[in-house]
């Protein structure tokens, strides 16, 4: 079958407005693609590029030949699958066995960079009000320098000393040099152009070229070549003491001076070590430079999960509430909605229609803010359910603490996911009620039976039926229901006792796994990422596991 | 549970009347309370003309317009541009995943090719991987991509919708491929013999023979992406970006400068579109619900 054309389509030739409807789109999406890969070589990436130039051939080769029409459906959906769901598959796949996080977030490039413009300290001297420029002659990059001090203006270029630049050469700005300057008049103004040269907009510049202009030292004194001039936001270079040097063969950083706060003297040597940081000699125990890039580590994450003393009790009380939150969630929400579903299966009730427009408001209501309206009404001091239904002291610090302390928190998230999930289940299980055939009833009746024992042996077994894959499907949602826990608790009230992380009373995994990755002073997206995987894997395994069972429980009855 | 009263003739017996149906109304009326109370709540405070909502204990105490006006002139919180972002990431979400999803679903249900069946189990299986797990990936990859094209990288609406796009397309497949199925096949057979091209029978004769669906299924999307919190909240920052979900937590997140009366009114605003829309299809949606969809 596989391969075998059933039908033929198409045989009729396609028409002409559809010909320069299909001419029109591609020539626009390749009008965009070719702008793109042009940045792309402009920036020196050379990889991106070819890939970006597979893909753009590829696409027009689908849909400028005859034929291949399921490539035609198909191109545009899987791209973004591509991109959007089996990378960030690979990727989180990927991370989970490297260091990346805050103290390593790049590759070595990356690190390198971060060290060098790191690498200087301030000394006495002039400072300059700059603009960057690039020399028409040869292309090099320049500051054009206006000394704030004299006004005079210079070229400078890295390793050079300053060229002085005559005053029928450039112009000045019409901005004051100090933004700060009240009048706007008579301040000092510095040179925005200069003949031979263009200048150029920090905002357009790209990160590659950021990082040429960052490099730039323009010596001062021929016989001290470890003083110039630097910038760090392209509106000012200061004179700056190199404190560290880069020796791009050797790869390592060699100390010029000995540093302020005595993290290496001078002569010291700093290379790759495996952690992905620069330690002096290369040795693990060493000192390291600030700025590491991303290395595989292998295990170590996994093992961090599993044998971490620090984490074991935080992560033991995570999980099981995880697994408490979910299925208590499915259980109540599930009872009452059968509940009223059973009151209001009846023939002779009037009504029903406005009871039901009212009961699915809360599913209706998008659920970021009922998060946000419930943290009001669950507030301390004056929120409505202390002091207008239990009737306590608006504003008295004695009050109920719900969201305050874990085990009112723990009641407040369920209560409030009970109010949004009950109404899913109202309708659902009122569907699977009404699908069952009233002869089963009637039989029921006829045969003596209670209606107790009708529901429990007749209705709620037919009810699971069709219902239980969509419980399942409630507990996998719950397991990793972060918005409800983030927003109404974020995770808190945060656990007092003393553990490296960051984790409170009615965090669940996922909740637990978002601090860790993007809350807090130590990103560590490595071992987020590995939790990612581990919850996926529980998730799809309980998935998969329930659906065969409920298949089974199909074939039986 | 259901007692049959069959008899029409007896005499009317409040009683009787009372434990075969009048109990079941004083059920409803009590859920009916507790699924209500905290929508009126948020309605009495928008209303309610003085920030201090808390003291109140009544509901609809004082109504007043106030908040609503005073809600679109704050100059560090711009509501209203918040709104606009919001709606038109929904709408282009929105549209974009359906029409993508349809494009799929068509090739998997009406033609025959190499890799069709590990094409639609590879789809389930992915829908699987929730995407909030993916957070790190995503994260770096428009980290990535913003230092080389800005526009599409952090806290750009194109690179945020584009997630939302590539995100949705697993289950969007999968949901229409099973739409597409129930149309019967010899439709497209007769309009191949009358000589229409496959194009013309993708958008002339399936979409429109679906467009009922297709409808609910952009409203669901919309009303999904337009609730989403966490993604928005990582990859926007600038204040004139923010959809809603994210932007109006500012007004009650920072501990000096809390405004219920503000939050509330903005609440209701933003909430009005997503539960009128859900009202008014009530039937489509709840019929799909049996479908497998979970809301977010």
């Amino acid at each position: 079958m596989a391969g075998k054309k059933i039908r033929s389509w198409g045989e009729a030739g396609p028409s002409v407005s559809g010909t320069l409807w299909k001419l029109g789109v591609l020539g626009t999406v390749d009008a965009i693609a070719v702008t793109m890969i042009m940045v792309l070589l402009a920036q020196e990436l050379m990889m991106q590029a070819a890939i970006s130039i597979a893909v753009l051939i590829f696409v027009n080769w689908v849909y400028l030949r005859k034929g291949g029409l399921p490539a035609k459906y198909l191109t545009p959906g899987v791209l973004f699958l591509i991109v959007f769901q089996i990378y960030v598959l690979l990727f989180s796949g990927y991370t989970a066995f490297t260091n990346y996080g805050s103290a390593h977030n790049g590759d070595k490039a990356l690190a390198i960079q971060t060290i060098k413009n790191a690498a200087y300290r301030i000394v006495d001297g002039p400072d300059y009000t700059i603009n960057l420029v690039k020399d028409d002659a040869d292309g090099s990059r320049a500051f054009l320098m206006t000394n704030n001090i004299d006004g005079k203006v210079f070229i400078g270029k890295d390793g050079e000393l300053p060229l002085p630049v005559s005053q029928n050469m450039y112009t000045l700005s019409e901005e004051c040099a100090d933004k700060y300057a009240e009048d706007t008049e008579t301040c000092a103004k510095a040179a925005l152009r200069a003949v031979g040269y263009t200048t150029q907009d920090p905002n357009n510049l790209s990160f590659v070229d950021k990082a040429k202009y960052l490099d730039i030292r323009v010596i001062t004194d021929p016989a001290n070549p470890n003083v110039g001039l630097r910038t760090s936001e392209f509106t000012i270079a200061l004179p700056s003491e190199s404190t560290l040097v880069y020796d791009e063969t050797a790869d390592t950083f060699t100390a010029l001076v000995d540093d302020d706060y005595g993290v290496y003297y001078a002569g010291d040597v700093f290379k790759p070590a495996e952690d992905g940081f620069y330690r002096l000699d290369g040795v693990l125990e060493n000192a390291k430079l600030d700025g590491g890039w991303r290395v595989e580590v292998g295990l170590k994450n996994f093992e961090t999960i599993f044998a971490d003393v620090q984490l074991r009790d935080p992560l033991v009380k995570v999980i099981t509430w995880t697994f408490v939150f979910a299925i208590s969630t499915v259980l109540t929400t599930f009872i009452l909605g059968l509940f009223i579903a059973l009151v209001f299966n009846h023939d002779k009730l009037r009504g029903k229609k406005f009871y039901r427009v009212i009961m699915i408001l809360p599913y209706a209501f998008p659920g970021f803010l009922s998060a946000y309206v419930w943290v009001g009404l669950l507030n301390r001091e004056n929120g409505f359910i202390n002091t207008v239904i239990f009737g306590q002291d608006p504003g008295s610090e004695a009050n109920f603490p719900w969201l305050l302390e874990e085990g009112p928190a723990r009641l407040a998230v369920l209560l409030v996911n009970l109010w949004l999930g009950f109404p899913y289940m109202f309708l659902i299980t009122t569907g699977a009620l009404q699908s069952i055939p009233s002869e089963l009833n009637e039989a029921a009746e006829i045969d003596g039976a209670t209606g107790w024992q009708n529901f429990r042996l007749i209705k709620l077994p037919l009810l699971l039926i069709s219902i239980a894959p969509l419980l399942i499907a409630s507990f996998a949602f719950n397991f990793n229901n972060f918005t409800i826990i983030y927003l109404l608790t974020k995770g808190g009230p945060a656990d007092s006792g003393i553990t490296d992380y960051d984790v409170g009373g009615t965090d669940i995994l996922i909740t637990f796994v978002y601090k860790i990755a993007f809350s807090g002073t130590g990103q560590n997206f490595g071992l987020a990422s590995a939790f990612s995987i581990l919850i996926f894997i529980v998730v799809a395994t309980i998935s998969l596991i329930s659906f065969r069972r409920t298949k089974k429980f199909e074939e039986i009855v | 549970m259901s007692v049959a009263v069959k008899n029409n003739k007896r005499p009317f017996n409040i009683f009787r009347w009372f434990f075969s149906t009048g109990w079941r109304h004083l059920v409803g009326l009590a859920v009916c309370t507790f699924a209500i109370f905290p929508i009126l709540y948020i309605l009495s405070t928008s209303l309610y003309p003085n920030n201090d909502i808390n003291n109140t204990t009544a509901l609809f105490a004082d109504i007043s317009p106030a908040n609503y006006i005073s809600l679109f002139d704050q100059e560090s919180r711009p509501f209203g541009r918040w709104y606009l972002n919001t709606v038109y990431i929904g709408i282009v979400t929105s549209v974009g995943s359906v029409f993508l999803s349809a494009l799929a679903a068509f090739a998997f249900s009406r033609l025959r090719f190499k890799g069709r069946r590990p094409g639609l189990l590879s789809l389930i299986l992915m829908q699987m991987f929730p995407s909030i797990l993916g957070l790190v990936a995503i994260y770096s990859l428009l980290s990535d991509v913003g230092r080389v094209f800005p526009i599409l990288g952090l806290n750009s609406q194109i690179g945020l919708m584009m997630v939302y796009l590539g995100g949705s397309l697993g289950a969007g497949t999968y949901l229409m491929y099973g739409f597409f199925n129930t149309v019967p096949k010899e439709i497209d057979e007769a309009a191949t013999i009358d000589g229409a091209s496959h194009a013309r029978i993708f958008f002339s004769i399936i979409l429109r023979l679906v467009a009922p669906i297709l409808a609910v299924q952009m409203l669901l999307s919309y009303i999904g992406v337009t609730s989403d919190f966490i993604l928005a909240s990582i990859l926007l920052s600038d204040p004139n970006s923010l959809t809603l979900a994210t932007g109006l937590q500012q007004f009650i997140s920072d501990p000096y400068s809390k405004d219920w009366s503000m939050f509330a009114a903005g609440a209701v605003l933003s909430a009005l579109p997503s539960v009128a829309l859900f009202l008014a299809l009530q039937k489509y949606i709840t019929s799909g619900l049996t479908g497998g969809a979970v809301k977010g």
